[in-house]
């Protein structure tokens, strides 16, 4: 299956961090189109395209702009750059990569939303990614892309990188927001939403790495042939991630909606030692399981919600035969109780409980019933709380303890078995 | 835009134990133009404080709470939040092995079992010598090339046994060498050899 590259240029073998091979390319072209287009011709390209979020709730991205208030307070474009979600890898090839594919698809943004100061977040522990976003920046500050009076066309735009400091939870945008702000990483009860109350209270879009740098590529196409490249209301083309028990990990780039098993088979090459599938996650761990019978699904927005699953980043994680998916859990359990931030009941306790019954499960100290028990505290959690990290601990654990329930009864015994 | 009332007064700057270098304080200018709001600065500010001091003690978390003129509450509030930054020392070599889904499905426990046993401690500690601290994290979301490890700033991706057994060596060697890290508290910065010393 042939893979659909606009984003993704890594064939290439060029140095995209040199500003200079970056123009050379067609970089920053789209400034002078954007500038023809104006703001609302900019925003009326992005809607045409359907670009949905690529943070993994698949907002539509123009509707999200158009929220902004026209009240003459100042605005900002705050960037996710907090790739966290297990599982993920795609941002990562933006930030250290690609690095003004990005940074290009932030002029063209903050000139349609008529913002002037840019907060780039990223992660934490991507020290490579800070270093070469931040170069980035440097050197577009030089060249006068960023800054004050922007080659000439009189907008302004200061562009600022904002490190986390180990927070899975200021992934979630209102957290990020706080912790722009200084602030522990705890999010905000929405409403008000940021468009109208975000960054230092003042209207913030904020938006994914991905859809930033789908932006470029946006105009240039021009909005309504970048949207026929996907599936219906799934514009354009999705950088997708295959790790895990595959013989060719990696990441791809292809058109939304492409049947989740060309993905695994063609281009991730295949399970390793040619065993078959015995889960799939299908976009970081916070997306229900897949089981092998799932497989064909479309990879896109509403194909994976039709099958009870989210699309969430697209990075799948390929569980074979022969793995231990109480193992699993357990992993996934414990990273959602670590990064609870503990303000809502349901979210800091519960994701305790499942962790503390998955880790029972492990040690052959707990049956069947615990099964039960999961289901159980999980409907407790999904619903109950402020921001989706209840719903992120609770939906994949949910699944498996749903779909996987012979698989895991299985290994309930064996436990047993073996400690007898 | 005005700062919101602060929670109350910050520290008296006068009376403090510890203080920025020149570099630093030029640096926090810049990061203070770049947020409406001082506080904005803050993480900003911690990370450089980590840097100069090695972890945040209380004397630290008091100047970052002068120069921003934020209550020491406050600051404590968001440094206490974020793992990165360091409420307590941490080695010279703070070695993170991913152990997440990706990562387990590739042999990251192995990795951390190799780990416990070069450097004879186990995830969460830190060696009496100051040298290492050994962490489980979770996805650095690099799991294309699971396993993947973090040593300090630095990644390594496609980790097998053998990569990190040498990679141990390596680092114990370059620690004996360099000393723990800064601010640790039986560092003595003249000329204490760490290795005499841990082994005194
Ligand atoms: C617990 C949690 C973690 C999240 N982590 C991320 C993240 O790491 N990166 C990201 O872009 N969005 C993340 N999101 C989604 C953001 O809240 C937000 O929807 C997104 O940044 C919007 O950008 P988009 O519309 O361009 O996708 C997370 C959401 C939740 C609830
Ligand atoms: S759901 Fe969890 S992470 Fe989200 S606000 Fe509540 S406690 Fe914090
Ligand atoms: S699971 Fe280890 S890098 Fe993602």
């Amino acid at each position: 299956m042939p893979e659909h590259r606009l984003l993704l240029r890594r064939h290439l073998g060029v140095d995209f961090t040199n500003l200079a091979n970056y123009i050379k390319y067609g970089g920053f072209a789209m400034w002078k189109r954007g500038l023809e287009l104006g703001k609302d011709g900019i925003i009326a390209e992005v809607k045409a395209s359907g670009l949905r979020g690529r943070g993994g709730a698949g907002f539509p991205t123009g509707t999200k702009w158009g929220f902004l208030p026209k009240d003459g307070r100042p605005r900002y474009l705050v960037v996710n750059a907090d790739e966290g979600e297990p599982g993920t890898f795609k941002d990562r090839y933006f930030l250290e990569e690609d690095p003004f594919r990005q940074l290009e698809g932030i002029l063209l943004s903050c000139y349609a939303v008529d913002a002037h100061v840019c907060y780039i977040y990223i992660r934490g522990e991507y020290w490579h990614s800070k270093d070469v976003t931040e170069r980035a920046i440097a050197d577009l500050y030089k060249a006068g892309w960023l800054g004050k009076n922007i080659q000439g066309s009189g907008f302004d735009l200061e562009c600022y990188v904002h490190s986390g400091a180990g927070a899975y939870i200021c992934g979630e945008e209102t957290a990020l927001i706080e912790s722009i702000e200084g602030k522990p990483g705890m999010p905000r009860l929405k409403p008000p939403f940021p468009a109208n109350y975000g960054v230092f209270g003042m209207p913030t879009v904020v938006n994914n790495t991905e859809t930033l740098a789908a932006v470029p590529c946006i105009l240039e196409m021009g909005g309504d042939a970048w949207c026929k490249l996907g599936s219906p209301r799934n514009g354009g083309t999705k950088l997708v991630g295959v790790a895990g028990h595959v013989k060719n990990p990696g990441l791809f780039e292809v058109p939304m909606g492409t049947p989740m098993r060309e993905i695994i088979y063609d281009l991730g090459g295949g399970i390793l030692g040619d065993r078959e599938i015995l889960a799939i996650i299908p976009g970081g761990s916070s997306c229900p399981f897949l089981t092998k019978d799932e497989i064909d699904v479309p990879m896109d927005f509403d194909g994976l919600k039709d099958v009870g699953s989210m699309l969430g980043t697209a990075c799948i994680t390929v569980i074979a035969e022969g793995s231990d998916l109480i193992k699993v859990m357990g992993r996934v359990a414990k990273f959602y109780q670590h990064e609870s931030c503990g303000q809502c009941t349901p979210c800091r306790q519960g994701t305790g409980w499942l962790h503390q019954i998955v880790q029972q499960l492990d040690a052959g100290a707990a049956g069947e019933e615990a099964i039960d028990l999961l289901i159980d505290a999980c409907n407790r959690i999904d619903g109950n709380t402020i921001c989706a990290h209840g719903e992120a601990a609770a939906w994949p654990i949910r699944s498996i303890a749903k779909k996987f329930r012979p698989q895991l009864e299985a290994e309930i015994r064996s436990r047993a078995a073996a400690s007898a | 835009m005005v700062d919101p009332v602060p929670v109350g007064p910050a520290p008296d700057a006068a009376a403090l134990a510890v203080q920025f270098s020149p570099q630093a304080k030029q640096q926090i200018a810049d990061l203070l133009g770049r947020y409406p709001r001082k506080q904005g600065a803050l993480i900003p500010v911690l990370w450089l404080a980590q840097e100069q001091f090695g972890w945040l003690t209380p004397d630290v978390l008091a100047m970052v709470a002068a120069e921003l003129g934020l209550a020491k509450s406050t600051v404590l509030a968001t440094a206490m939040f974020y793992t990165m930054l360091y409420k307590r020392p941490h080695g010279r070599f703070h070695v993170q092995i991913c152990t997440n889904v990706a990562c387990y499905l590739r042999g990251s426990d192995d990795l951390v079992k190799i780990a416990i046993d070069a450097l004879g401690i186990r995830p969460g500690e830190t060696s009496e010598d100051g040298l290492f601290t050994l962490e489980e994290v979770q996805c650095l979301c690099a799991c294309e090339r699971a396993p993947c490890l973090q040593v300090n700033r630095k990644d390594y991706f496609d980790v097998t046994p053998e990569n990190l057994a040498s990679l141990l060596t390596q680092l114990q060697t370059e620690g004996l060498r360099l000393g723990p890290s800064i601010g640790w508290p039986d560092a003595d910065e003249s000329d204490n050899h760490p290795a005499e010393a841990a082994h005194a």
